[in-house]
């Protein structure tokens, strides 16, 4: 049996009298590429922050690389990575500063950062660019750094929100190998996104509306189940309370 | 049919940077015409450039009939234009917003109601509300209706749909489709390829350069070879091993399956051995119909190639 890396049990959120998540049950397992969907105001940015240690649940149970996340939050955060398409890198720093700051944000020790930093430059064709500024990059080669930045520290887990929105379709599929090679190597990989295109490269989906999950399956599955041609078509028609 | 939009030969450089090479095309009355690339393509710098608020280096760009740099006080009366940022008074309400915009271009939220009152409807229940409060897919309502008070020949909807949610995004295409009964051309900007399939003709651009424009159907038959889809449990050695196969061209992740194509536009059981050869079992294999981001890839292929030849 896969070994579950997040495990979320009734997980309940408020603010004031808004439930922001309400009774939220699922697990994501080692290695497993796990789309996390739902409509704007649907819950989904809260239960993120639950699952990397930013927020305490109201109630209920979660657990996330083997901590919890009431009471251990901080060791979340350390097994744990991240990147957004929006900013994951700083801009005015050099490739090889970038991946310093961060490797020593984790907790790497140096010698071990040099280590990584040559073998991901060698991994990624991008030796030349290593004294270079992010803001000189090609915007596909800096998502492509991004990601592996995102994985320096080898986390159970790696949080991407919507990973490949506005890259060019060969850099998009160049990201998506970098991605099963992730979890290959047994990196949970949980993708937030709008693009339900995206979703289509999960292994698993989850659908969330008005902070209940209101879906959970593999894409073809769903498609199956809602008799539609594509996640797009899933998602429009229970992503949106009313159009139930 | 009139032609709203003449481009010809445009060119624009920011310093060292080739942002548009060569950028030529037309869209005729009542179109929804795409532009389908990535970030960094030129979309809006071309966009900005037919807006007048930009000029080209080179070539010309004629609009409504006028040039867009000589005739741009009388194109602005004319276009509405929706820039990629949000970009609406936040400290001002839904109402104040859109009663600034409309006295700006001499008329009232009156006057033009049935143009809007499709899209206004939405968040008129919420008029009150200070535009930086509202909620995603509630700003790209309000910034569309600001962008159409005024009644535009041409609406200039640069990425709407960015960030916005699916549901959304589907009721957003519907309300551009609703447009065409006023008679409007509208020119949309989208990264995503999955929406070209909503408009009447696309442009695929890329690197400053048009690849593609044509009838988002048309765009999907040029792919030029079978296409196939390949799937298997285990994804990453799938491609892999597909890629090493000798009769294969290309191979590229595509969702839950691999896309392929083959020498010789077919494949036998030396196929499916090779694989079992690779430890990958459970195959399925069928032909597939390739979709604008194949066409898309393909010609970005092709690009590379001619580039790399000098």
């Amino acid at each position: 049996m896969k070994e579950a890396v997040i495990s979320v049990k009734n997980l309940v959120k408020k603010f004031g009298n808004f439930t922001a998540n309400d009774d939220l049950n699922f697990e994501v397992y080692e290695g497993e590429i796990f789309g996390f969907l739902g409509a704007n105001g649907a819950g989904k940015t809260t239960a993120i922050r639950i699952l990397s240690g930013l927020s305490a649940p109201t109630s209920g149970d979660v657990t996330v690389a083997g901590y919890n996340a009431k009471k251990q939050p901080e060791q979340i955060k350390k097994n744990i990575g991240y990147m957004c398409q929006k900013f994951s890198l700083y801009e005015d720093l050099t490739v090889k500063e970038n991946i310093m700051l961060y490797g020593g944000i984790y907790g790497l020790k140096k010698a071990l950062i040099r280590e990584r930093t040559d073998l991901l430059l060698e991994k990624l064709n991008f030796r030349e660019y290593g004294d270079r500024l992010i803001s000189d990059l090609p915007l596909g080669l800096r998502q492509k750094l991004a990601f592996s930045v995102a994985v320096l520290h080898e986390p159970k887990i790696v949080f991407l929100d919507e990973p490949t929105g506005g890259v060019d379709p060969i850099t998009r599929r160049q990201f998506w190998e970098m991605i099963y090679e992730a979890a290959g190597r047994g990196i949970t990989v949980f993708v937030t996104t709008h693009y339900m295109d995206e979703a289509e490269y999960c292994d698993r989906i989850s659908i969330m509306s008005e902070g209940k999950i209101v879906a959970l399956d593999t894409p073809a599955d769903l498609k199956k189940q809602y008799h539609a041609a594509s996640v797009e078509e899933v998602f429009v028609k229970i992503a949106r309370p009313g159009n139930n | 049919m009139q032609k709203i939009i003449e481009a010809r030969g445009i060119c624009k450089k920011f310093g060292k940077t080739q942002a548009l090479k060569d950028i030529s095309f037309e869209v005729s009355e009542g179109e929804i015409f795409g532009f389908i690339g990535p970030d960094g393509a030129g979309k809006t710098t071309l966009f900005r450039i037919i807006a007048t608020l930009l000029i080209p280096d080179e070539g010309t760009m004629e609009v409504m009939g006028l040039d867009s740099v000589s005739g741009y006080r009388e194109l602005r009366k004319n276009i509405g234009y929706m820039p990629g940022r949000f970009s609406l008074y936040q400290d001002l309400s839904v109402e104040e917003n859109l009663n600034f915009y409309a006295t700006v271009f001499g008329t009232t939220l009156k006057e033009n109601y049935d143009l809007i009152a499709d899209i206004y409807s939405h968040i008129e229940p919420f008029k009150k509300r200070l535009a930086g409060k509202l909620s995603g897919g509630m700003k790209q309502k309000l910034a569309l209706s600001c962008a159409l008070i005024h009644k535009p020949g041409l609406l200039i909807l640069d990425e709407p749909t960015t960030g916005v949610d699916a549901v959304s995004r589907a009721e957003f295409w519907g309300m551009l489709r609703n447009l065409r009964q006023h008679n409007i051309t509208i020119i949309v900007s989208t990264p995503y390829m999955d929406e070209a399939m909503k408009c009447d003709r696309v442009a695929l651009i890329q690197a400053g350069r048009i690849l593609s424009v044509n009838q988002p159907d048309k765009i999907r038959e040029q792919f030029t070879r079978k296409l196939f889809s390949v799937q298997a449990p285990e994804k990453y050695k799938l491609i892999h091993a597909l890629r090493s196969y000798p009769g294969t061209v290309t191979a590229y992740p595509f969702g839950d399956s691999v896309h392929v194509t083959f020498r010789s536009d077919e494949f036998d059981n030396s196929l499916y051995e090779y694989l079992r050869g690779m430890g990958i079992t459970n195959v399925v294999i069928h032909e597939t119909r390739a979709g604008i981001e194949d066409r898309f890839l393909e010609l970005m292929e092709k690009g590379t190639t001619a580039i790399d030849r000098g």
